[in-house]
């Protein structure tokens, strides 16, 4: 067993526990701590397919930024509520039939799929840049666009009245 | 066992992509569901660097560095909407969120 695979099979588990604990724990905080973790363990899944700059990415943008805004987010309704947050389930026998059935689908079609063997490992940073401002340069500035409009939106909806 | 294939990839990302469906199904509160979106979006993220590592492509990363920051966005105006439903309904409880007029 490489290292790769021991690495492999030790995010895998550290990924799965972590996304179960995010949908089944009753504490909306520590849900979103769990999901932090799980998307830790995510960045980790690029490092172990060499891509190290999305790792960044992912750290900077999900773990870095969008933990905290849920962070502020849970605070700022509980002070509003006055009390803590609890969440509880609904359904669960159903959607946890759903949640298999589309599992199982999907399952049927990666079974089913060619194996393509691994190519040797290569660092595509350079070529990822060069892409984002040659054949990809127009869809990159219009997520600029994208993203004034969200935080301008988010403003607006989040105001208050007065 | 040698090193893991496209196929320990794809099936890690459905099982991700099962529980967050499994949390957005069961969740009552608006945060919750959230939570399960975004645990769906990155099962997706992991299936297309799997498939730009193994196919020796460069248009999974790409896709990948685009959807990342549409998540984020997504996630920053999904709050202010909870957080102005919350001030005029006092709940972000799905089941009571039955109107369009506030």
């Amino acid at each position: 067993m490489t290292a790769e695979a021991i690495g492999f099979w030790l995010v895998a588990a550290v990924l799965l526990a972590t996304s179960l604990a995010v949908v089944l724990t009753p504490n909306l905080f520590h849900a979103v701590l769990f999901l932090a973790a799980a998307l830790v363990s995510t960045g980790v899944v690029f490092l172990l397919l060499d891509a190290a700059f999305l790792f960044a990415v992912q750290l900077l943008l999900y773990a870095g930024g969008v933990i905290t805004i849920m962070v502020f987010a849970i605070m700022l309704t509980e002070q509003l509520v006055g009390e803590r947050l609890r969440q509880t389930s609904r359904w669960v026998i159903n959607g946890a039939i759903l949640a298999a059935a589309v599992f199982v689908g999907v399952l049927g079609f990666v079974v089913r799929s060619a194996r393509p063997a691994r190519p040797p490992a290569a660092d595509r940073t350079a070529d990822l840049a060069r892409a984002l401002v040659g054949p990809f340069a127009a869809p990159f500035e219009l997520l600029a666009v994208l993203l004034v409009a969200a935080l301008v939106g988010a403003i607006y909806f989040a105001r208050t009245e007065d | 066992m040698g090193a893991p294939g496209l196929h320990a990839y794809l099936v890690l990302a459905a099982l991700v992509f099962a529980i967050g469906l499994f949390g957005v199904l069961t969740r009552r509160n608006a945060i919750g569901i959230l939570l399960g979106i975004e645990l769906m979006l990155n099962a997706v993220n992991i299936n297309l660097v799997a498939f730009a590592r193994f196919n020796a492509d460069l248009v999974g990363l790409v896709f990948t560095l685009f959807t990342i920051p549409i998540t984020v966005a997504e996630v920053g105006v999904g709050l202010a909407i909870i957080i102005a439903i919350f001030r005029a309904r006092k709940t972000i409880e799905a089941d009571h969120l039955n109107l369009l007029r506030g």
